[in-house]
């Protein structure tokens, strides 16, 4: 699930629940719909009350980030659980993308 | 290994099974007495196969995946997940990090090291046209094997 906000410039995005493939399709959808929308020049993943995330979670953050680089903007991660940060470090995710306090 | 317990269930190549499969998975392990980090282990683990399995094998078309389970008295846990799709053309290279045949697709490319990273044996079997059978183990506490009343 996803809950958002935008506030100057900054779309920051909650995701909840689980983010497996299945999941990820349907929250790219609504998310670039929101991106184009708001034109935010930031986006930030809030995944504080994010329970579960497979390899999924990194393909769309990824393409999430490919999406704001080409609109000039940017992407940053808050709160991964020690389990999520260890698959973003796998995937060498901090290389493209800030981890916010 | 000698099994005390095992499963075997099939489902239909969608993705809202994925849910499905890690929890009967989680459910299965339950009396192993895991914690809560193998229990995420072995649910991410499954769930990056299943996600191949239903994406990779299948391309999405539907078609049966096969989610096999065992255990024996030291702990030791076995899954399997079966796919009777078009398989893996080039199983060394598909297990690269970042390998991916889905380009634009969102598709990270790092399933199976996922998969390597949290199980203690990553094994494909797979074949253009035969489909692909993916089998991981991991040793669970031995203090808590669950013993006859």
């Amino acid at each position: 699930m996803l809950c958002y906000e935008n506030r100057k410039n900054t779309l920051t995005v909650r995701l909840t629940g689980e983010l497996d493939h299945s999941a990820a399709t349907s929250i790219r959808r609504e998310l670039d719909a929101l991106i184009m929308q708001t034109g935010a020049k930031k986006l930030v993943f809030d995944l504080k009350a994010l329970d579960f995330m497979d390899s999924s979670g990194i393909g769309l953050i990824i393409g999430r980030y490919k999406l704001m680089a080409q609109r000039g903007g940017s992407v940053a991660v808050r709160g991964p659980g020690a389990r999520i940060d260890k698959i973003f470090r796998m995937a060498g995710l901090y290389q493209l993308v800030e981890r916010m306090a | 290994m000698s099994n005390i317990n095992e499963m075997r269930l099939e489902f239909t190549a969608r993705s809202e099974n994925e849910a499905f499969a890690r929890l009967a998975i989680s459910g299965f392990m339950l009396p192993l007495d895991p914690t809560m980090e193998q229990l995420a282990d072995v649910k991410t683990a499954v769930s990056e196969a299943v996600t191949n399995a239903i994406i990779h094998g299948y391309g999405g078309r539907g078609g049966m995946v096969g989610l096999r389970a065992a255990y024996g008295s030291e702990g030791d846990l076995e899954i399997e997940i079966i796919d009777q799709g078009r398989g893996i053309d080039d199983v060394q290279r598909a297990r690269q990090p970042f390998f991916t045949t889905c380009k634009g697709e969102d598709r990270s490319g790092m399933g199976f090291t996922v998969m390597e990273s949290f199980m203690d044996d990553v094994e494909v079997k797979s074949a253009p046209g035969k489909g692909t059978t993916v089998i991981m183990t991991k040793q669970l506490r031995d203090d808590a094997i669950p013993h006859e009343a």
